[in-house]
């Protein structure tokens, strides 16, 4: 095979990269506590490091939770500090609330919001009927549309954010368990070719960071490997609520890459694939983030 | 419509310092920001927090546009007797949010 | 010793406190002058009785978390240097409160944070704290 031009400098570039993010490591010791441990209202013991299955890229799987500062980590170990908790009691609100031409609430098929323990952990999942991947946006606004009669929420906004939180808080504690293979496998193989593919001007792929380069520095940012096990979270930047494909939009933007719509079959692939390579980490949701 | 969450302790014992925290939520708006137009969003925070405890003062403060959205306010204060913990939050529109919480001294 | 960051951010807070005395010499905005001398009504302020923790470099400005004690103080005021505006807050105490309090303020930019109390026999202190903030390089 012939090395061409391109080759050579993109190879110079990226050892140029990874010069850059090695050097800006020491920053990462002084303000980052990644030996912390988890303990959420003095009582609920979180695992944020989990084994690495043998197939897996990476050698430890370990928590965005890590990679924050004390003050950020600290702000997740109390529900009262945890600012997502406006948000839970605001999903608590839509829940109870009675909504669409049917004159049902959520609460008046599924009762108690705590039967929803177990899903967050499993979810994306295949659904039989569609052939598509299921999210929990799309299982709540099936609910609303087909049930409750109800308008469909927006994916990323306040109420379905509210909702998703609350629902996901749940299954907190529990390890995530998504399935990959069977039905799921064309979804998975896709995810994790976006996972792989650069993109952009900048011509990175998620890789590039999280895999190749977490707990490193790019700039002023502190690499995780892009686990998705506390989502929704809560980000300092934006004071809210925010969902997995808001985020992935927002990477897709940095790297100057057209991203993909939210509710794309391609981000649901993609949150297939994050979300099993987090499979082992604790569900976190809500987890407050930078 | 701000909503304010109150942590405070049920019971205490007489002359105990309590802790209380509050968290409410409300943008906090500072007048600083451009709408995709290039207006400015008008200003429009929580101005101030008043905390009394059996009528008594127990804190004032004034909040100033940098202090962040959804304002947390984390403050201690010695119990003498069973009374009513009165809270206060008032917005740049005249408008309050209250909340009282009873701390019972056995 | 080789400049790392880690040696340089330490460099930079051992030399802010070198420059903040005398105390009413420190360099600070005018108007944060001018906000320090309203509240103090020009009188001399001095170091000691009061404490502020912040953290030394801020996840993200838009959400920095504070606290200050100064046990016995009739009334706090926060300021942020180099803000827009320097105003964070101020506080007044009753007599149950013990004067301290938590909250979390915004901070366009690495700035000093400067508390100061009113004590109880109505002399002034002063703590002023380096907080550095940073620009995410890909937050997304």
């Amino acid at each position: 095979m012939r090395i061409t031009r391109e080759d050579q400098i993109m190879k110079k570039f990226s050892r140029t990269l990874t010069c850059i993010f090695a050097l800006s490591t020491i920053v990462s010791v002084a303000i980052a506590d990644e030996d912390a441990e988890l303990v959420i209202n003095g009582e609920l013991d979180i695992s944020t490091k989990a084994a690495a299955p043998a197939d897996s890229a990476l050698d430890e799987l370990i928590s965005g939770w890590r990679f924050r500062t004390n003050e950020t980590q600290a702000l997740q170990m109390d529900d009262f500090d945890n600012p997502s908790f406006i948000f839970i009691e605001q999903g608590e609100d839509l829940y109870a609330k009675v909504d669409g031409s049917e004159g049902k609430s959520c609460a008046s098929c599924h009762e108690d919001v705590a039967s929803f323990k177990g899903l967050k952990s499993s979810l994306p999942r295949h659904n039989a009927s569609t052939g598509k991947l299921d999210t929990m946006e799309t299982l709540v606004n099936n609910c609303r549309t087909e049930r409750m009669g109800a308008e469909p929420w927006k994916w990323s906004k306040g109420k379905m954010t509210a909702m998703t939180s609350l629902i996901s808080l749940q299954s907190r504690g529990m390890a995530i368990n998504v399935k990959v293979d069977g039905d799921a496998a064309n979804a998975y193989e896709l995810g994790k070719d976006l996972y792989y593919t650069r993109v952009g001007q900048l011509d990175m792929s998620c890789a590039n960071c999280h895999e190749d380069n977490y707990g490193n520095m790019i700039r002023a940012d502190h690499l995780s490997q892009g686990q998705i096990n506390g989502f929704p979270t809560y980000r300092l930047k934006n004071a809210k609520m925010n969902s997995v494909h808001a985020r992935f939009k927002g990477c897709m933007k940095n790297i100057r890459a057209t991203p993909f719509k939210e509710g794309s079959d391609e981000f649901r692939a993609l949150e297939l694939y994050v979300a099993s390579r987090g499979n082992g980490l604790s569900v976190e949701s809500p987890s407050v983030r930078n | 419509m701000a909503k304010a969450r109150v942590k405070a302790p049920k019971t205490a014992a007489a002359g105990e310092l309590v802790t209380i925290k509050t968290l409410v939520n409300h943008k906090m708006e500072s007048g600083r920001r451009k709408d995709g137009d290039g207006n400015l969003i008008p200003r429009k925070i929580i101005n101030a927090f008043t905390a009394t405890f059996g009528g008594e003062e127990v804190i004032s403060a004034k909040f100033e546009p940098a202090i962040s959205t959804n304002p947390y306010f984390q403050f201690s204060f010695t119990v003498p007797a069973t009374g009513d913990l009165v809270m206060q939050w008032t917005d740049d529109d005249g408008s309050t949010v209250e909340q009282t919480k009873t701390i019972t001294v056995a | 010793m080789s400049l790392t960051r880690r040696n340089a951010l330490a460099l930079g807070s051992a030399s802010f406190v070198v420059t903040l005395l005398p105390l009413n010499a420190f360099a600070a905005s005018d108007e944060t002058m001018a906000a320090i001398k309203s509240f103090t009504g020009g009188s001399a302020v001095s170091e000691g009785g009061i404490s502020l923790t912040t953290p030394e470099i801020a996840e993200n400005g838009n959400t920095v978390p504070i606290q200050f004690s100064a046990s016995g103080a009739k009334r706090v005021m926060i300021l942020a240097d180099g803000n827009p505006t320097p105003g964070v807050g101020t506080f007044n105490f009753g007599e149950l409160s013990d004067a301290s309090g938590s909250t979390r303020i915004r901070l366009a930019g690495t700035q000093n944070v400067i508390a100061l109390a009113e004590m109880a026999d109505g002399s002034f202190a002063q703590v002023a704290k380096t907080v550095k903030v940073t620009i995410g390089g890909c937050g997304g």
